[in-house]
């Protein structure tokens, strides 16, 4: 039985959390750690888990004490934003290269500087060479149910690689909504007791882990990373369909929206995928033929999927929450090549919006739906990249 | 496409325009309905100016952008009104809804309002006999569902008398459901 209840979207992960009853929690426990994670110290000071809690001095030693706990054989959790995330980057490429399951919530904010707290998706997207996995939340039921999937992602035996929970900050993170929390027992059936690969507290089949790797076997380890990551792609499908199953509640590693019949498409991740389903539903009221598809996993990056998403329509438009500089939007750039590689030629736009959490409105997707009419026609005329509600 | 109703809480720093609008988007959950809560989000100081926001709904919410057109808007403080225009993106059928001890009348003309539906409540004097301290929100919420119609009164007591039981005490749960009914009461509709 599940329970319906309102909570902002760090209490939803909290609360997950809670459920998951990790086994270790490495967490910075100042800005700009949120207060998701003070959430989840209530849990642990008030004995409703079984969690060790490590405060640390600093994200790096966050990650590194996950990773710690992880080679011992762990269950590990952590949580960050922004720059927290940017300090732990030396660290969540070795998470991710050691091979350790851990699950972390990204709330979604802004890389300094100028100094900035609100969202936009820069810390995650600087982190997708990383060899984690990338989960989007739309809201903060999807952003719950993703953590609690996440950890069944991870610890596959197929897969074992770091997955990383997206939230949006402020959007969601400290947004209340209405949830459906499961039972604890149902989490706790549905992930199932960890049982590590090689650990190192395992001492009758003793393992070195992250010893020195030289030119003799260090790409053949990281040929094998990119092999695990591609794995992952089909065990998220079907832990998302199991969890489907548990809860009704539909996930896939795309989600198609009013898209039968549509001849212009937005593509988008995120909270903003919600805005624009209600910008398609009022412009489906005027018999435009418009949908969008949001994307939930970002890496792996479904490439054969979103082909398969876009190769009717007429025109698309990708919404990106981040700059790669020099380039344009990093989501863009993916699904380009996505189309590429099935020699599919359809005219596409990138719009980079909500930098520093610049609000998104109706209004302005509609524009982008209108500017998408005239591509449609016309082309793109050389211009690529388009920036969404700023001052030039 | 039909928006979900859209609150806008006016209020500065420390007097609860926050928690009113996450407590009156919980009390919508409560009752079946969809619903968001969420802050302005900006740097709070106790004083400053702050605003608050709660979406309710029949059917799921999507929208995740902050809320411009306001089809009710509660000013906690009734000196923002002087400073803060509290009536922006308002539609003509809009309610607003101040604390303070003046009539409907005096407010509208005092903001030169035409149409709309204008309430005023003496939050602050409620606050400070029930509760003991200015703290208008609960207060403002009690209004709110009387001016408007939105919620059932009974829901917002029976979460407050388990949430402040709870954060605080039950003393402090009763002082506010005390608050609440009088708002509820003394509230001037025009």
């Amino acid at each position: 039985m599940s329970t319906i209840i309102g909570l902002t979207g760090n209490e939803a992960v909290a609360e997950a959390m809670r459920q998951i009853n990790p086994d270790v929690v490495a967490a910075y426990p100042i800005t700009p750690q949120t207060e998701l994670m003070h959430k989840f110290a209530d849990f642990v000071a008030n004995g409703k888990v079984d969690t060790e809690m490590i405060l640390v001095e600093s994200e790096h030693s966050a990650m590194s004490a996950s990773v710690g706990a992880a080679a011992g054989g762990a269950r590990a959790m952590t949580a960050t934003c922004a720059n927290g995330l940017a300090l732990m980057w030396e660290i969540v490429y070795i998470a991710a290269s050691l091979r350790l399951p851990i699950v972390m919530a990204v709330v979604n904010r802004a890389l300094s500087g100028p100094i900035n707290i609100h969202n936009d998706h820069s810390d995650s997207m600087g982190c997708r060479d990383s060899g984690w996995i990338q989960i989007y939340s739309e809201n903060s039921q999807e952003a719950y149910d993703n953590t609690i999937m996440a950890v069944k992602i991870a610890e596959n035996k197929d897969v074992l690689l770091p997955v990383m929970v997206t939230l949006d900050g402020f959007i969601l993170s400290h947004t209340l909504e209405r949830i459906e929390i499961l039972d604890d027992k149902q989490v706790r059936e549905f992930i199932g007791e960890y049982i590590p690969q090689n650990h190192l507290l395992d001492i009758n089949h003793p393992v070195t882990i992250g010893p020195l790797d030289l030119q003799d076997y260090y790409f053949e380890h990281k040929r094998q990373e990119a092999e695990a990551i591609n794995n992952a792609l089909e065990v998220v499908e079907e832990v998302s369909f199991e969890y489907s199953r548990l809860t009704g509640r539909n996930y896939d590693v795309l989600e198609l929206y009013r898209m039968e019949d549509a001849e212009r498409a937005i593509v988008a991740l995120g909270s903003t995928a919600g805005t624009v389903k209600f910008t398609v539903d009022s412009l489906r009221e005027n018999g435009e033929k418009v949908g969008m598809i949001k994307l939930r996993l970002f890496r792996p990056f479904p490439y054969k999927e979103i082909y398969e998403a876009l190769k009717n329509v007429k025109s698309f438009a990708v919404l990106d929450k981040c700059i790669s500089f020099g380039y344009g939007g990093p989501v863009y750039g993916e699904i380009k090549s996505a189309l590429y590689n099935y020699q599919a030629f359809i005219p596409a736009v990138n719009y980079i919006y909500g930098l520093g959490g610049r609000d998104i409105k109706p209004t302005s997707i509609k524009k982008v739906f209108d500017e998408l009419k005239h591509i449609t026609k016309e082309g793109v005329n050389g211009k690529l990249i388009h920036y969404l509600d700023v001052r030039e | 496409m039909e928006k979900p109703l859209e609150i806008r809480w006016h209020g500065r720093g420390g007097q609860g325009a926050k928690t009113a609008a996450l407590l009156f988007a919980e009390s919508a959950i409560e009752e079946g309905k969809y619903s968001q809560g969420f802050p302005d989000y900006g740097p709070e100081r106790m004083g400053a100016p702050m605003r608050g926001f709660t979406r309710i709904d029949e059917k799921p919410i999507r929208l995740h952008s902050q809320i411009t057109n306001p089809d009710i808007v509660a000013v906690l403080d009734q000196t923002l009104l002087d400073v803060v225009d509290v009536t922006s993106g308002m539609p003509d059928d809009g309610i607003i809804l101040v604390n303070t001890h003046k009539s409907p009348k005096e407010i509208r003309k005092l903001l030169k309002l035409k149409g709309k539906k204008v309430c005023t409540v003496d939050a602050t004097k409620i606050s400070l006999e029930t509760i003991g301290k200015d703290i208008p929100n609960t207060v403002m919420i009690g209004a709110i569902i009387r001016a408007s119609g939105v919620l059932d009164i009974n829901t917002l007591i029976k979460n407050i008398d388990k949430k402040f039981s709870k954060k605080y005490n039950k003393s402090v749960a009763e002082a506010n459901i005390r608050a609440i009914k009088r708002a509820y009461d003394e509230v001037n509709i025009e």
